[in-house]
């Protein structure tokens, strides 16, 4: 048989199409990949840090964006006591939170605005130091994890603690969930727990809740060792505060003023 | 014997109570009771066989709740090499929904009681509150 110019060209684009039909299949059939198995020497080229523009974040007043999205996945109790309150991000007045930047006459009118504060995931976290069963442990990509099967509830942690960052499930917290979203555990009484960076939204290449939910993009995230990342390029020549840094504890949350 | 009007009956009644239980359980059909975990209906395959997570699934939990939080591992390769994703909330529990269906089943029956579902949530038990 002869093959003519026109006869080739059919074949080969429909041999062409026929090698594309698997991989075709493969991506719009709903194949999902499991979550990924990162080594240690992987998960130790990354450090994962945040930061927050405040003057973003007080151009919208009242918003509380971030808090909310933030205490819905992760299935946080709203007990409605400042006592046996469980918060993972919460506002507090500038002046408490950066208190050696407070100066009584500057002339700046922000010394009552809300800063978000959360668990600063400290490059030498107290916290770890004092837990005795290591329910807390640092990741080798900086995140301070908390595994609350092992917690027994000492709140040692919350004592190591210099800002406050920790809660303590003084009772059952599932009757004070509004909604339970199914994909993050609750907690038991007698657990303690922190903000976690998101660690189960990086597994799957999302970024943490709290900054995707930010509508003026206030909080940026990204890989600190990445010159190129979102966080260090919202760092660059900008005046950058951390939460008692005399202590030595070397937080991984910038506040950028 | 002294007494031996009242020790006889008396031991019988005794002897009675003591096996209670048993015969009890016997007449009321309750020694032939089979647990019956119901299985999910539109899917077919588990993450291992049917005879490895009878006995094993506690160790495959365990093992899989170390290495997803410790370890930071979450890819679990089956015996089959198919692989799935290490977590109770978002892979088994996607399938089994049911507490009372499934896992109350054998754990009732065998009086084992365990702390998983304190935290972990069954999909179905949150439709009922």
């Amino acid at each position: 048989m002869e093959l003519k110019r026109r006869g080739f060209l059919t074949i080969a684009g429909l041999t062409l199409l026929g090698l594309t039909a698997k991989p075709g299949w493969d991506i719009f059939s709903k194949v999902e990949l499991p979550e990924p198995s990162p080594t240690p020497e992987r998960l130790a080229k990354k450090k994962w840090g945040m930061a927050v523009d405040l003057k973003k974040c007080w151009s919208l007043e009242k918003c509380k964006d971030c808090i909310d999205a933030c205490h819905r996945i992760h299935n946080v109790p709203d007990l409605g006591t400042l006592k046996e309150e469980i918060k993972w991000i919460w506002p507090v007045p500038f002046e408490k939170v950066f208190p050696e930047h407070e100066l009584e006459y500057s002339g700046e009118d922000y010394h009552q605005k809300p800063v978000m504060v959360f668990c600063n995931q400290c490059d030498d976290p107290p916290c770890v130091k004092y837990c005795p069963t290591r329910a807390t442990w640092k990741r080798k990509d900086g995140i301070v994890m908390m595994d609350f099967h092992r917690c027994i509830g000492c709140r040692y942690c919350m004592a190591g603690c210099p800002y406050g960052s920790r809660s303590f499930n003084w009772r059952d917290p599932r009757p004070f969930i509004k909604k339970v979203h199914l994909e993050f555990p609750t907690r038991t009484k007698g657990v303690v727990e922190k903000c976690n960076f998101c660690e189960e939204r990086l597994n799957r290449n999302l970024l943490p809740a709290c900054v995707e939910a930010c509508k003026e993009k206030a909080l940026s995230f990204g890989d600190l060792k990445d010159p190129g990342s979102d966080v260090r390029r919202a760092l660059y020549h900008r005046t950058i505060y951390q939460r008692l840094p005399e202590l030595g504890t070397k937080p991984k949350v910038y506040y950028i003023l | 014997m002294y007494d031996g009007k009242k020790i006889i009956p008396g031991l019988l009644i005794f002897l009675g109570l003591v096996t209670y239980p048993f015969w009890h359980n016997g007449v009321s059909g309750k020694t032939g009771y089979v647990p019956k975990p119901k299985l999910p209906v539109d899917k077919k395959e588990c993450v291992e066989p049917k005879d490895y997570i009878r006995v094993n699934h506690k160790d495959l939990l365990d093992d899989w709740k170390s290495s997803a939080i410790r370890k930071g591992r979450r890819t679990y390769v089956a015996s089959n090499q198919k692989r799935y994703t290490m977590s109770l909330t978002r892979t088994c529990m996607q399938c089994h929904t049911d507490r009372a269906e499934f896992c109350d089943q054998c754990h009732k029956y065998a009086g084992v009681e365990n702390k998983c579902w304190d935290c972990h949530m069954f999909p179905k038990e949150i439709k009922k509150e």
